[in-house]
This record gives structure tokens, sequence and C-alpha cells, in this order.
């Protein structure tokens, strides 16, 4: 599955919130928005599978143009991981993975079965299915909203910031957890963040947005070797620095994730 | 207590037909209307601003309301319908905000969530904002169901049986316990509706199946119960029953129940009181054929109807005055002219009369300044009271309106002074009120006189014959007398009336037999 963004706007009133973005993602590509709040990253995430109506410009998936399929069939055939998580408080752990599946007029043992198979996949415990979201942790919620989004089997994956609410270690263990499925599943995925050492581990391509202007978009290497303006220079040198600093204060190489 | 208790099925059972189905209808319309509202936001504030008006009419006036309302749609205007419309106006306000709040309040990442799975606006609704929303809408729900329970005895004043028929005939009668009976009746009844429905909250909010399942079992069921009883009623409905109304006082009561007896008993007509109508809703379903006859008052027409105000003439020129106008106006027909008068008067403590030496109105012109009137709802704003007003000269030094029970003590407590009595009332005499002689004659006379319907004279000659031969039969006195019987020694207005036809029958057996019908025409 491709995704193609061309000339996409999005004006509230005056504003302009995204302005002209035109850019790719391939096949099985996972492409990270980075830029600071208010660069436009997630109104352009919303405006691929239409949770967001753009101005003017166009999205096509696969070639076929977003706009002219009904907005709700185009969202059950995109994943999407929320930034506040949004789980159904009422309905069961097993409820709320199931909601893409009856969306889709799957039959209930089926169903069953694929929640079974989507609770090991996140690496949750069998048992959770029954519990509702307010008995989890906010980690836990998100490995269902992770699994709620893949339920579906859809081919390509929406991520607003999935794991920026949550505390540094279970971020870490999410992000390993995330990087597994994607490369399983060969899903094309866009993913945005402000963390950069997020979008530095997980990226196949770096899309940097400032203002709602797609400043420079590369593989973190290409990024790194010619940034295209001081901005995108900064943004890759301070995690750098970060690591540089906490190698000189603990004398040891810090840990880098192993996946 | 037991011929109150023998009342209570079929008070409960309309009561219940009334307060379910106005509840039903009330939230079909105000939980979709409150959806639509919290879709459009331009439509919340109007929406939400027209039900609380509604609701801050006090619920006795909404229902009367819908009285004129209906005849003017030329729909039935008392019984069920103005009851029904009423209160179902007055369960709109509670459901409809707390389904607009509770809608309001769903978490907008959960809105959010349920677009961006796939959801059309529909499946949203259904599956996400609105069972987020269900504990805060069934809180509106439940307040709708005791503020409509309780409502619901007023529709008693509008023609349709409730449980409210045990409190006003108790307050005008003075009987607590049926006024008791009718508010634990209807307590009883707001608690166990109450706890149906947060059953049936708690089984959907907490997917208890079998609790949901149990709660409306149980509703579904009274609900059965009370269309089943409708049904039935409206298959007898069809047979002829013939209908006498009564309005809002302890004559009415006897003389209606009076009058189904004499009905039945002597033209087997089944026959049934329609209770506790107010005054203009009586005759308004008199002339529409609502009810087939009451009792009026010849005054009453006089001046309330023809709005004459003259100084009346003798009584039986405005009796034959009255009696033409009602023929040609309405096609009304007087039946019988009872033998008594129930005339506004003014009545005084009789040691106070005694003191201030008073025997006729006109005694009253220099000490009024000094004195305090108290009298019925109407009286102030009838045209009787202008006409003593300026025939006499009277200022009083301050005037109260009050429940007509509670006038005749507050007037022998000192309360008030003087006090606006009817003439034939019992509790004159029990507790030694003078009546004050209109030596001017200001008030109209005011001859019971039995009127029936034109519909009624078309399909009830036999009851109309039957009625006709109380024509002359009742005394001030003895109207007086089963007066006291009912308020003050608190006996039943059925068993009066039916002791009093009892006596009647046997003093005058001959006269009372059916006549024999007439031989046919000679061959």
């Amino acid at each position: 599955m491709m995704i193609e963004v061309h000339d996409l706007t999005k004006n509230y009133g005056l504003t302009p919130a995204v302005r002209q973005l035109t850019f790719a993602v391939a096949p099985g590509e996972l492409l990270v928005l980075v830029g600071g709040s208010g660069s436009g990253k997630t109104t352009t995430l919303k405006m691929i599978n239409r949770l967001i109506e753009p101005t003017s410009g166009m999205v096509r998936i696969d070639g076929e143009d977003a706009g002219k399929v009904p907005g709700y069939l185009l969202r059950r055939r995109i994943g999407y991981v929320f930034q506040r998580i949004g789980l159904f408080p009422h309905m069961t752990v097993a409820g709320n993975i199931a909601v893409p599946l009856m969306l889709a007029g799957v039959d209930r043992a089926r169903i069953a079965s694929r929640v079974t198979e989507l609770l090991q996949l996140v690496e949750l415990p069998d048992d959770a299915a029954s519990r509702y979201p307010s008995a989890l942790s906010g980690g836990q919620q998100q490995r269902v909203g992770v699994a709620r989004a893949l339920a579906a089997e859809p081919r390509i994956m929406l991520l607003d910031e999935p794991f920026g609410a949550l505390d540094p270690m279970t971020r870490d263990r999410l992000q390993q957890t995330f990087l597994a499925i994607r490369q399983r599943l060969r899903l094309t995925a866009v993913f945005v963040t402000h963390d950069m050492v997020e979008a530095l581990l997980l990226a196949d391509r770096i899309a940097v947005l400032d203002y709602g202007r797609l400043v420079q978009v590369g593989t973190p290497a290409e990024l790194w070797a010619s940034p295209a303006d001081e901005c995108v220079a900064q943004l890759l040198e301070t995690p750098r620095r970060q690591a540089a600093s906490l190698e000189r204060l603990l004398g040891t190489s810090p840990a880098r994730p192993n996946g | 207590m037991t011929e109150q208790l023998a009342l209570l099925p079929g008070y409960l059972t309309a009561h219940l037909q009334l307060s379910l189905s106005a509840l039903l209808v009330g939230i079909a319309i105000s939980v979709p209307v409150g959806v639509l509202v919290s879709r459009i936001p331009r439509f919340e504030q109007p929406v939400l601003a027209i039900a609380s008006v509604i609701q801050t009419i006090p619920s006795l006036a909404l229902l009367a309301i819908m009285v004129p309302l209906l005849a003017a749609l030329g729909l039935p205007s008392i019984g069920f319908l103005p009851a029904f419309f009423g209160l179902v106006l007055y369960s709109l306000l509670p459901v409809l905000t707390n389904t607009v709040t509770g809608l309001a309040t769903v978490d907008p990442a959960a809105r959010e969530a349920a677009r961006g799975v796939g959801m059309t606006d529909l499946q949203q609704l259904r599956r996400v904002e609105l069972p987020l929303a269900m504990p805060v809408i069934v809180g509106g729900i439940r307040t709708a169901t005791v503020w409509t329970v309780g409502a619901a005895t007023l529709s008693t004043p509008v023609g349709a049986t409730s449980l409210g028929n045990y409190i006003f005939t108790g307050l005008q009668t003075r009987n607590l316990s049926a006024v008791l009976m009718g508010c634990v009746a209807c307590a009883v009844l707001a608690l166990v509706l109450d706890g149906l429905v947060r059953l049936a909250g708690l089984g959907i909010v907490q997917r208890r199946r079998r609790m949901l399942a149990l709660a409306l079992a149980v509703l579904a069921s009274l609900f059965a119960y009370a269309g089943y009883s409708w049904g039935r009623q409206l298959l007898e409905s069809g047979s002829a029953e013939f209908v006498v109304g009564a309005k809002t006082f302890t004559e009415q009561y006897i003389l209606s129940e009076l009058l189904v007896d004499q009905v039945e008993a002597l033209s087997g007509t089944s026959a049934k009181v329609s209770q506790s109508l107010g005054s203009t809703v009586a005759f308004d379903a008199l002339r529409t054929d609502q009810i087939d006859a009451y009792v009026e008052y010849s005054g009453t027409v006089w001046s309330s109807l023809m709005r004459r105000r003259e100084p009346p003439p003798a009584r039986p020129l405005v009796l034959q005055a009255v009696k033409e106008y009602l023929r040609t106006e309405y096609g009304i027909a007087v039946v019988a002219s009872l033998g008594f008068e129930n005339a506004y008067a003014l009545a005084v403590r009789r040691d106070l009369a005694e003191r201030l030496g008073l025997g006729k109105i006109s005694d009253l012109r220099k000490v009024a300044p000094g004195l305090n009137i108290g009298g019925d709802y109407e009286f102030f704003g009838r045209p009787e009271w202008r006409a003593l007003v300026d025939t006499y000269g009277l200022h009083f030094a301050s005037r109260r309106t009050m429940d007509p029970s509670l006038m005749y003590q507050a007037a022998s407590r000192g309360d008030v002074d003087v006090i606006s009595a009817f003439s034939t009332d019992g509790r004159i005499e029990a507790l030694d009120l003078l009546v004050l002689a209109d030596d001017r004659g200001a008030i109209p006379p005011y001859d019971a006189l039995i009127l029936a319907s034109p519909g009624a004279q078309r399909r009830f000659p036999a009851a109309l014959v039957a009625m006709a031969r109380l024509d002359g039969q009742i005394t001030p006195e003895a109207m007086r007398r089963m007066n006291r019987a009912v308020d003050s020694d608190g006996q039943s207005p059925a068993r009066v009336a039916a002791d009093f036809l009892r006596s009647l029958r046997r003093s005058d057996s001959p006269s009372q037999a059916p006549a024999e019908p007439a031989p046919g025409i000679a061959r």
C-alpha cells in the first residue's frame, strides 16, 4: 500500500494550518512526521484518513483518490492509534478490539479467535480480554489501542503521538513491540511525534514540518548529512548532544534499545 | 376505610395508565429531540428554553390549559386526553436536558475514536455516545417518572380518574383518610416506578442483563395491564353509559351520586359519575356532550353565562330566562328544578353578629372597613361580588382567597370575620354561623337545576324521565342535612345519596313507581 499526498492544504478560516504539502510513503515504509506544536503534523495525519477534511489538495491510497470514498469506509481500511488512546470505556478490552471487526461484518467465532491473536501480538495476557479499560495501566491501555487499530488487518497505520503520554520505560517497551509488529505485518505507517529520539529510532524516513510547511524529508542519515536549514540541524543535534552529556555524566554508554 | 379501599384498583389503574403512557410518549419525544438538538447546536438554546418555560407553568394550570386548547381543536376536552397531553409536556424537560447534558459530557476522545475506527454517525451515536450518556439520561427519566406520577393526581379536575380523586374529594368532604390514601398510594406508585427505572438503568450501565430484563419485564407487564384495562374500558364505553358530572364540592358529589342512583334504578340505564370537574369545565363538557347531565344553579347561569348585570328579577323569572337561554343557545334542557337554592351568601360568626348588631347585608356597610372577608377561589372574580360591593357599598379591611373546605373553619375560629358561604352548606349550622339576608336583592336566586346535554336528550330519554321525577323533591333542609352528613359526620356521598333516595321512595312510593307505558294507539 502506498500513500501519496499532493498539494495538501488546510486552512482554519484565514489561518493556514498545513500549506501545500506533497510527499509519498512507499509500501512497507514508516514515515515519521516531526515538528514542534502547531507545525501541522497531527492535522496532516488526520487528513490522510479524513478525520479532518482537507481544504484543497489530494490524498491517494494505492493510486485511488481518498476523497472519492465515503470517509467512514476509508477509515475502516486504515488503522489509527490516538494520542489520547480513546478506548471506549463502556466496553471490555475484547469489546474494544472487536469494534473494527464488527464494523467489517466479521462473524462472532472469528472475532473471538482474532481477539486472542491480537492480545498475544501486543503482548497482553489473555485474561485482559474481559477487563474494562479503567482497570488497565496507561501502557496496557495503549497496547489495546494498537490491537484495536490492527484488528481489521489494515495495510496502513496512522499513529498520532501514540506513546507520548507514557513513562519512558513503558514507552520504550511499546516502541519495541510496535517495531516488531510492523516488520512482521509489513505495514505502511505514518507516525507523528515531537520526540526526536523516538523519530530516529523508528523511522525509515523523517519528514520535518514547521508552520505547516514541509522543510525536509529524508532518511535520518540524509538529514544528518545535509540538513536543509539550521532548524533541522538543531533537531538532529539535540539528541546526540544529550546522549554525549549522559555518557560524560555516567561514564558508560547509555542503554540502547536493542530492536 | 374499606369503602376507600374498594376504589383503589380503579383509581390506581387509571393513574398507572395516565402516567405510564404520558411518560412513554414523553421519553419517545424528548430523547430523539435531545439527540437532534445536541447535533445542531443552533437549536439547543431555543428548545431548552421552550421546555423550561413549559416547566415553569404550575402543573395544575398546565393540565387545565389543555381543556380549552383541545376544545378549540375539536378534540375531547375533558377526561384522559387533556391530562395525557399536559403530563407529556410536563415530562419533557428533565429527559430533554439530561439527554443533551449526557451527550455533551461524552469524552471527546471516545467520540474521535469512534470516528477513527470508521463508525458512521448513527453507529457512533448508538454504540458509543448513547451508552456513555445513558446514566445521565436514566437520571432524567427517573426525575420525569416521579414528577409525572405526582402531577397525574392533578388530572382529576380535568375529568380524568386518578389517585387525585381521593385527594380532591377527600379535601372537599373533609375525609382525611381518603386524602391520606391518595397521597400514600401515589407515593408508593412513584417509588415503585422510580425503582424499576433505576433498576433498568443499572442493568444497562453495568451490563447486567438479568437485572435489565427483570425491570423491563415488570414495567412491560404493568404497561400491558394498563393497556388491557384501557382497551376494555374503550369497548365498554361503546355501550351507552350515562355520565353525570360533578363540580368540586360536597353538594355536587352527593347530587351526582343521587342522579346516578336515580337513573340506574328507574330507567335501567347504566350510569357513572365524572368527578371533581372545574366549574366551567363541567358546563363545557355538558355543552359538547362529554357528560350527559349535572346540577347547575340558575344564578350561575344568569350571571356567569348570560352576563346579566342588572339587579336580578324574582326567582321564577330568572328561572324562566335561564331555561330559555340554555335551550336556544346550547340546546341544553333543564330537566328538573330540585326544590332548593344554594345561593352565594355572606356569613358571620353568631357572636360577632350579635356584638355588631348584624342581621342583613346592609348592616355590614358601616362596620366592613374594620372586618376581614374570606372567599373561595372564584368568589372575588365573580359578578356576584361586584354586585354586592356596588349595591351595598362594602369596603372590607382585607380579603383572603381560600379553599372552601377551610373557609368555614377560618370564620368560626375568627381568622376572617365574613365569608362567602353557600346557603346550603351544612357547616353553617354545625359551626354556628349566621347567614346575612340579602335585603336589597343583589345576588340572583340559585335554584339547583338538573341540566341535560343535547346528546343525552336524544340518547337517554328514559334517564331524563327518571331524573325529572326529582323535580321539587329536595328541600333546603334536606340538602343541608345531606351536606352535613358528609362534611361533619364523615359519611360517603354515595351512602348519603342512597339513603335519601330510599326514604324518598318509601314516603312517596305510588308516584315513584315507574309509570305504565302508555297504551299504543287504539285500533
